[in-house]
C-alpha cells in the first residue's frame, strides 16, 4: 500500500517536471514572439482553472479526449496501433446523424439510446475494417486506420455539402440542427453535456475489462506474447478484430458526443484533432486509466491555454500545437531512461 | 603473493543478492589460459548470475574480480570485453538481415570509417581455419544454421581480441554432431591459450571437454575437480547435495493396446518461408503409447507439432483424433478435446512473459474456469496446486511474473498446467532440452506416467537416449517425410542415424 502510493507520488512528481519543462521552453518561443509568458500562463490558469466558465470549457474538451484516448489504450493492449482515431470520430458523429435524420419522430426515450448505439456502431465498424485486413495478415493496422483518417471527413463533407445541407445556411456547410430528443442532456445548466458520463464510464469499464475479466486476461496475452497466446488457444484474429472495433466504437461516441452534446448538428470542423490527441494521451498515459484522466486533463488545459492565447495575447491558436509538441519532445527525451509505456 | 602467472579472470568472494535470493554466496573461481573450465550446477544454482557479474551485466554486492592479478571492475559488457571477456549467449545476439562479415564488423571495436571487406574476410577466414569455425563471410546471417550462428558469435569474440570467453549453455540449442564440433572448436581455443567457461548441466560434455569442473549449488561453490579426478556420480552427488538414484526407467511395460488417439493419413503442409513442407504423413499415436520423433534439426519436427496442434491447416490428408475427423480443428478445439503442449522454449511459445504465473497457468485452459466474465480463480488454482502436487513439484509463488522463473521451474509451470487436465495426447517437442540432469529426468518420469494412465505421448527429440529410454515406437523424419519406423528395441544407432542423415538405409 505504501509502496503503491510511493509509486504514485513518483510518478506525479515525474509528471509535474514534465509540465514544467515544457512550461519553461515554451516560454521561450513567448518571449521571441515579444510577449510576456508569465502573464500568458497566469492567464491561462486564471481563466480555466479560476473560473467557473473556463472550467466548463476545460471538461467539455475532456470529454472527446478520454474517448479517443481509451480507443487507442485498448487496442494497444493486444499491441495494435489504432491511429484511426480521428475517422472513426467522424464516422460515428455520421452514423449517429444518419439516425437522428432518418427518424426524426423518435421520443427522447428511444433517440439517445439509439444514437449512442450508432455512434459506437459507426466507429466500431470503421476500425474493424483495419481489424479485418490485420487479423487476416494482408495490412499492418497502423497504415489502414492511418488512411482511413483521410476517407472519413470526406464522407461527412459530402453528406452535409449535399443530401443534410441546412437550407439557409449556404455560406456555411453544415446540416441542420438535430431534433431535441437527440440532443444530449446538458449537465448543471452547463455546456457540459451527458458524453461526460460515457467518457467516464468507458474509462472505468476499459480498466475492469482489462484487468478483472477473463477477455482482458486473453488480450494481455496476445499484447505479451502473440505466439503463446496462438499456441495456447486463443482467438487471436478473433480478438484483434474485436479490439480495434471496440476501441473504434469509443472513438465513435467521442464524434456522436461533439455533435449532438456540443455542436447541435454535424459540421465539417467537427474536430481539432481529437483522435490524434487522443492517441498522444494514451501513449504518454501508458494506457494506465488513472493516466489518461490526468493526461487528458493536461491535454485540455493546453488547448484551452489555445483559446486563451488568441483572446488575450493575439496569438494564433495553433501556437499550443508548439507547447504540445514541446512536451512530445521531453517526453520522449526521457523515455529510454524511463522504460516502455508501463 | 604475486603469482609469476597469473589466472586470466579470477574471482574472489563474489556474491549477489536479488531480493531474498543469495543468488551468488562468495563464489572463488580462476580462469586460466589454455584451460577449459567447467561450471556444473543445476537450474538456479547461480550459473548464470555469476557470468553476468564476470561480463559486467550486473555489479556484485561483495567480492573482486581480477584480471591478469589486476583488480577491475568492469561496469558494463563493454568494459568486460575490453578487458578481453567475450560471452557467447543461448540467444544469439546478431542481426539476421546482415551478413556474416557485417555482423562481425559491427562487433569490433576499432571499426574503421570505411569498411574494408577484403580484409575483414581474410580475417574471418583466418580465424576460421584455425579454430575450426568456417563459415562464408558473405552469408546473410538469417540463412545460417544455429550452429553456424554460434560460430559467428565466437568468431565476433576472438576478432575483437578476447582472451577469455564465456558459453552460456552453448550446447543447449545443438544438434549432437553440431555440439562435437564445438568441442573440437574448444580444443582449438585452448590449444592457443585462451581461456574459456563452459557453462553446461550436462555431464557428459563435461567429462568429454573440461580441463577443471567447478560446481555451484544453491549459489555457492560446492566442490572442484582437476580433470580426471571427477567422475560423473560424484558430480551428480555434489550438483543435488545427494546422490540421485538410478531409477527404473518408467516406460518398460508393454504399451496398452487401445484404439489410436490421433492418427495422419496421407498428411500434408506446404513450407512457409523458411520452413520445412511435410509430405504424405502416415502416422498413429494410441493409447498408452509414446511415439518418438527423430531427426536432424530443420527436418519438419516444429512442423510436424504445429500440423497436429492444429495451427496450419492440412493440405491434403486427414487426422483424426479419438475417431473423430479433426482435419480442419482449431488448436482451441484440440486442446479442449484433450491435446497438450510441452515446448521447448516455455517462455517464447507457452507463457506470456509479463504476466503472472497465477495469469499464465490460467490461459489455455479453455473453457474449464469460466465463471461469467470472470475466471473461477480458487478453483483454477486449485486444480494447478493438485497438479504440482501430483508432479512431486512444489507450488511456485503465484504473484510474480512468469519471467522471473529460472529454466526449469518455468518448464515445471507449463508442465502442470498442460497435464493439469489428463490430457488424452501430449505433444512433446525437445521438452527436456536446457533443463538440468533432475529436471530433465522429471519431465520423462511424468511423460511415462502419461502413458501408463492411456494417455498418448509424441515426443519429437534430438536426444537419441531419450528416445530409446521412452519410445515404444520410433519414427525418423527426414526432410518432412517419415523415413523410417522402428519398433521398441527393434532400432540400431546405424541404420537410425543413416536415415535421419539421408533418409535411407545403404545397402549392403
Amino acid at each position: 500500500m505504501v509502496e503503491t502510493l510511493a509509486r504514485a507520488g513518483r510518478a506525479l512528481l515525474r509528471h509535474a517536471l514534465v509540465a514544467a519543462a515544457a512550461l519553461a521552453m515554451f516560454a521561450v518561443i513567448l518571449l521571441l514572439a515579444h510577449k510576456d509568458p508569465l502573464k500568458a500562463y497566469l492567464d491561462t490558469f486564471r481563466f480555466a482553472l479560476g473560473s467557473a466558465d473556463g472550467f466548463v470549457e476545460l471538461v467539455v474538451r475532456m470529454t472527446p479526449l478520454l474517448l479517443t484516448a481509451v480507443a487507442v489504450a485498448l487496442p494497444a493492449r493486444l499491441g495494435l496501433i489504432n491511429v484511426g482515431g480521428e475517422g472513426q470520430l467522424y464516422m460515428g458523429a455520421w452514423l449517429a446523424s444518419a439516425g437522428a435524420f432518418l427518424l426524426p419522430g423518435l421520443p427522447a426515450g428511444l433517440m439517445l439510446p439509439l444514437v449512442i448505439v450508432l455512434g459506437f456502431l459507426g466507429g466500431a465498424l470503421w476500425a474493424a475494417l483495419p481489424g479485418l485486413l490485420r487479423a487476416a495478415r494482408l495490412v499492418n493496422e497502423t497504415i489502414a486506420t492511418l488512411l482511413l483518417n483521410y476517407v472519413a471527413p470526406l464522407i461527412v463533407s459530402y453528406f452535409i455539402f449535399g443530401p443534410w445541407r441546412a437550407k439557409g445556411s449556404s455560406a456555411y456547410p453544415q446540416s441542420p440542427l438535430y431534433p431535441d430528443a437527440a440532443t444530449l442532456p446538458a449537465l448543471f445548466g452547463t455546456r457540459i453535456h451527458a458524453g461526460l458520463f460515457i467518457a467516464l464510464l468507458a474509462l472505468l469499464l476499459y480498466w475492469l475489462l482489462l484487468e478483472k475479466t477473463r477477455w482482458g486476461l486473453e488480450m494481455r496475452a496476445i499484447g505479451g506474447n502473440p505466439e503463446a497466446a496462438q499456441r495456447l488457444g486463443i482467438p487471436v484474429a478473433g480478438w484483434i478484430v474485436l479490439a480495434l472495433a471496440l476501441g473504434g466504437g469509443l472513438a465513435g461516441l467521442a464524434g456522436m458526443g461533439e455533435a449532438m452534446g456540443v455542436h447541435g448538428r454535424l459540421r465539417q470542423g467537427l474536430s481539432p484533432g481529437f483522435g490524434f490527441t487522443g492517441f498522444l494521451i494514451s501513449w504518454l498515459a501508458g494506457g494506465r486509466p488513472l493516466g489518461i484522466l490526468v493526461m487528458a486533463f493536461l491535454f485540455a488545459l493546453i488547448t484551452s491555454a489555445g483559446d486563451t492565447l488568441q483572446i488575450t495575447q493575439g496569438l494564433p491558436f495553433a501556437v499550443v500545437n508548439i507547447l504540445l509538441a514541446v512536451i512530445l519532445f521531453i517526453v520522449l527525451a526521457r523515455r529510454p531512461a524511463a522504460g516502455g509505456g508501463r | 603473493m604475486t603469482d609469476p602467472d597469473p589466472p586470466l579472470l579470477q574471482a574472489r568472494g563474489l556474491t549477489k543478492r536479488y531480493g531474498p535470493v543469495l543468488a551468488n554466496d562468495g563464489i572463488d573461481l580462476d580462469l586460466r589460459g589454455g584451460e577449459v573450465h567447467a561450471l556444473l550446477g543445476e537450474n538456479g544454482a547461480g550459473k548464470s548470475t555469476l557470468s553476468k557479474l564476470l561480463y559486467g551485466f550486473t555489479r556484485p554486492d561483495a567480492g573482486r574480480i581480477l584480471c591478469e592479478g589486476r583488480e577491475v571492475a568492469p561496469r558494463s559488457p563493454a568494459d568486460a570485453r575490453g578487458l578481453g571477456i567475450g560471452m557467447v549467449f543461448q540467444n544469439f545476439m546478431l542481426i539476421p538481415a546482415l551478413s556474416v562479415l557485417e555482423n562481425i564488423a559491427l562487433f569490433l571495436p576499432d571499426l574503421p570509417a570505411v569498411l574494408r571487406p577484403g580484409a575483414l574476410a581474410r580475417r574471418i577466414g583466418e580465424a576460421g581455419a584455425r579454430f575450426g569455425l568456417q563459415v562464408d563471410p558473405g552469408a546473410p546471417v538469417r540463412q545460417l544454421s544455429v550452429g553456424d550462428r554460434q560460430k559467428v558469435e565466437i568468431l565476433k569474440l576472438v576478432l575483437a581480441r578476447a582472451r577469455v570467453l564465456i558459453f552460456d549453455e552453448p550446447t543447449k540449442v545443438l544438434a549432437p554432431h553440431e555440439a562435437a564440433a564445438l568441442f573440437e572448436v574448444f580444443r582449438a581455443l585452448r590449444a592457443e591459450g585462451y581461456a574459456i567457461l563452459f557453462i553446461t548441466h550436462k555431464l557428459p560434455e563435461v567429462m568429454a571437454c573440461a580441463d577443471r569442473i567447478t560446481v555451484l549449488r544453491q549459489g555457492r561453490v560446492a566442490g572442484g575437480f582437476a580433470s580426471g579426478q571427477a567422475d560423473p556420480a560424484a558430480l551428480v552427488a555434489l550438483m543435488f547435495g545427494e546422490p540421485l538414484a538410478d531409477r527404473p526407467s518408467p516406460a518398460t511395460g508393454s504399451p496398452a493396446h487401445g484404439p489410436p488417439i490421433l492418427e495422419l493419413h496421407g498428411a500434408a503442409a506446404p513450407a512457409v518461408g523458411s520452413e520445412t513442407a511435410l509430405r504424405d504423413l502416415d502416422l498413429a499415436v494410441g493409447a498408452g503409447e509414446i511415439v518418438g520423433v527423430a531427426g536432424v534439426s530443420g527436418s519438419g519436427q516444429k512442423e510436424l507439432g504445429d500440423l497436429i496442434l492444429g495451427l496450419r491447416p492440412l493440405a491434403a490428408g486427414r487426422k483424426t483424433f479419438r475417431g473423430e475427423d479433426a482435419s480442419r480443428w482449431s488448436i482451441g478445439r484440440m486442446r479442449a478435446a484433450g491435446t497438450a503442449f510441452v515446448p521447448e522454449d516455455p517462455l517464447a511459445m507457452a507463457a506470456v512473459p509479463g504476466l503472472s504465473v497465477r495469469e499464465n497457468l490460467a490461459l489455455g485452459t479453455g473453457r474449464r474456469y469460466f465463471k461469467g466474465p470472470r475466471l473461477d480463480w480458487p478453483a483454477m488454482e486449485a486444480a494447478m496446486a493438485a497438479s504440482f502436487g501430483a508432479m512431486g513439484f512444489p507450488v511456485p509463488r503465484l504473484d510474480p511474473p512468469i519471467a522471473a522463473l529460472s529454466g526449469g521451474n518455468l518448464q515445471r509451470a507449463v508442465l502442470a498446467r498442460e497435464l493439469a487436465h489428463d490430457p488424452h495426447l501430449i505433444i512433446a517437442l525437445y521438452p527436456t532440452r536446457g533443463l538440468d540432469v533432475r529436471s530433465a529426468r522429471a519431465v520423462r518420469d511424468l511423460l511415462g506416467r502419461v502413458r501408463a494412465e492411456g494417455g498418448g505421448v509424441l515426443l519429437i527429440s534430438e536426444d537419441l537416449d531419450e528416445l530409446a529410454e521412452l519410445s515404444d515406437r520410433l519414427l525418423v523424419l527426414y526432410a518432412g517425410r517419415i523415413a523410417g519406423e522402428f519398433p521398441r528395441g527393434g532400432w540400431q544407432a546405424g541404420p537410425v542415424g543413416h536415415l535421419m542423415t539421408s533418409g535411407a538405409v545403404p545397402h549392403g
